[in-house]
């Protein structure tokens, strides 16, 4: 009886199953933190100006939400109720001065400019929102794949973001010029590049323009799907 | 609800974790930080006279950075009376506690890079923008009148706006050439608004950061003077 009892248990529960395809897909389309459950809007507007930085961030998040979803799961059940959210804001705390350090040893220009906004991770509100959410009910596992998906679904509208910023506020992709002259073309005209009749448009490099675009991201996601359209 | 005796157990135990981690973390890397500050803050400097370097600044390697601040920098710490200040080392000057001092403690760092092409002076400034604190490195030719170069930098001016003092390589440029002094009188550089009428001595403002453009005016007047004195005891 036993025996079966286990063989029941492991075919109800895969490493991998449906259950956890779910957990990682859903936030990066239908149930996206930043899209949908709008949250974590604040940094959303401040580092996607160019997508290397954009991309730095979302790795940070991605790494703290997982790793603080997974912690606090372990954590749960010896928790003390009456101090939960500072137990969970040591644990987030911990884990993004973790993240600071080890930019600052591998990257130090992207660290200096960076440092403000990763040590705001700290206030990101997806983070604490899936700890309060998902990790205080689940079990280490599926918080941690919980945790990955709410990173790179903010980490994805991050990152399209800075595409559309970069491209047309800068004329470059990930620091390759693209359309448009280099930034220098007044002193030196020679270097012009293919499209070059195209003119950065600085608006798109000031944080208005975040929000222009992730209003878009938002209308044509909801257009698409009627589901989301009276659920936030 | 648990006892308050284990919730002061479960905080202390916490807290001890957390910061012994910390801590030696902090400690083990603290190495790798500070080799990574001193090459950042060298090519803050090499900056300023990029276009009298031999290769690209962008493409050099670190170590190449430092062989080449090692061979070819001299540097020297000022005080407020151009006097140069024994036994302290420019490069380890912080500008930002310079600031927290009295005017008349305050110490200057110079640099001067010996290239081919003649001798630059670099001197640091630091002044205010519209959010936070901006700062520049201006390169003197050695007739400590003309800009050789010039670069800028800031904590948190906006993107697009004062932020193009460093993301836009067209600003520091149109510091080359220019001079600080006119008819032998100190006058700096002016970043001004709608036209250029003393070409010498003025450029062209950022459109839609004034405060900033202003600050970088009252920064460079300010900051450059201060050396003024150790220039002319160079001289001699």
């Amino acid at each position: 009886m036993a025996e079966i009892a286990t063989q029941v248990e492991q075919e109800k529960e895969p490493l991998f199953g449906k259950k956890e395809r779910k957990l990682l897909i859903d936030p990066i389309s239908d149930n996206n933190p930043i899209t949908v459950q709008v949250l974590g809007i604040c940094s959303a507007l401040a580092v996607t100006t160019l997508v290397n930085k954009a991309v730095v961030m979302a790795i940070a998040v991605t790494f703290v939400t997982a790793m603080s979803n997974l912690a606090v799961s372990f954590l749960r059940k010896g928790m003390p109720k009456q101090i939960r959210m500072i137990v969970q804001l040591v644990v987030v705390a911990f884990l993004v001065t973790l993240v600071e350090l080890a930019l600052k040893a591998a990257n130090y220009p992207i660290w200096k400019e960076l440092s403000v906004y990763i040590g705001l991770i700290i206030t990101n509100c997806i983070v604490m929102g899936r700890l309060e959410a998902y990790a205080m009910a689940n079990k280490p596992w599926r918080s941690f794949v919980d945790g990955v998906g709410n990173g790179l679904g903010y980490g994805v509208i991050l990152i399209i973001v800075a595409a559309f910023r970069e491209l047309f506020g800068k004329g470059s992709l990930a620091g390759f010029q693209i359309i448009g002259n280099t930034p220098d073309y007044l002193i030196d005209t020679t270097k012009n590049s293919f499209f070059s009749w195209y003119m950065p448009n600085n608006l798109m490099v000031i944080p208005a323009a975040a929000l222009f675009i992730i209003s878009a991201i938002i209308w044509i996601q909801r257009s698409k799907n009627q589901n989301l359209v009276d659920v936030s | 609800m648990q006892s308050n005796n284990y919730v002061t157990i479960y905080t202390v135990i916490m807290t001890l974790v957390v910061s012994v981690v910390l801590a030696v973390v902090v400690s083990g890397l603290k190495p790798i930080h500070d080799d990574n500050a001193a090459v950042f803050k060298k090519r803050e400097i090499f900056k300023a006279v990029k276009g009298y370097l031999s290769g690209d600044l962008d493409k050099m390697t670190d170590k190449e950075v430092l062989a080449l601040f090692d061979k070819s920098i001299k540097q020297v710490v000022i005080d407020g009376n151009g006097k140069p200040v024994e036994g302290e080392k420019a490069e380890n000057l912080d500008m930002a506690q310079e600031e927290k001092k009295p005017i008349a403690d305050r110490h200057y760092p110079v640099f001067s890079y010996d290239s081919d092409k003649g001798t630059f002076y670099l001197v640091s400034v630091r002044g205010n923008g519209l959010w936070d604190k901006i700062w520049g490195t201006i390169a003197l030719k050695d007739d400590f009148n003309t800009i050789a170069g010039a670069s800028f930098g800031h904590v948190g001016e906006t993107p697009g706006l004062g932020a193009e003092i460093s993301d836009n390589p067209t600003f520091p440029k149109q510091f080359e050439g220019k001079t600080i002094k006119d008819d032998g009188k100190y006058v700096s550089v002016a970043v001004v608004k709608g036209g250029i009428k003393k070409p010498a001595h003025q450029v062209d403002a950022i459109t839609g950061a004034t405060i900033t453009s202003n600050g970088v005016t009252e920064m460079l007047d300010r900051g450059l003077k201060v050396y003024l004195p150790y220039f002319e005891s160079l001289k001699k």
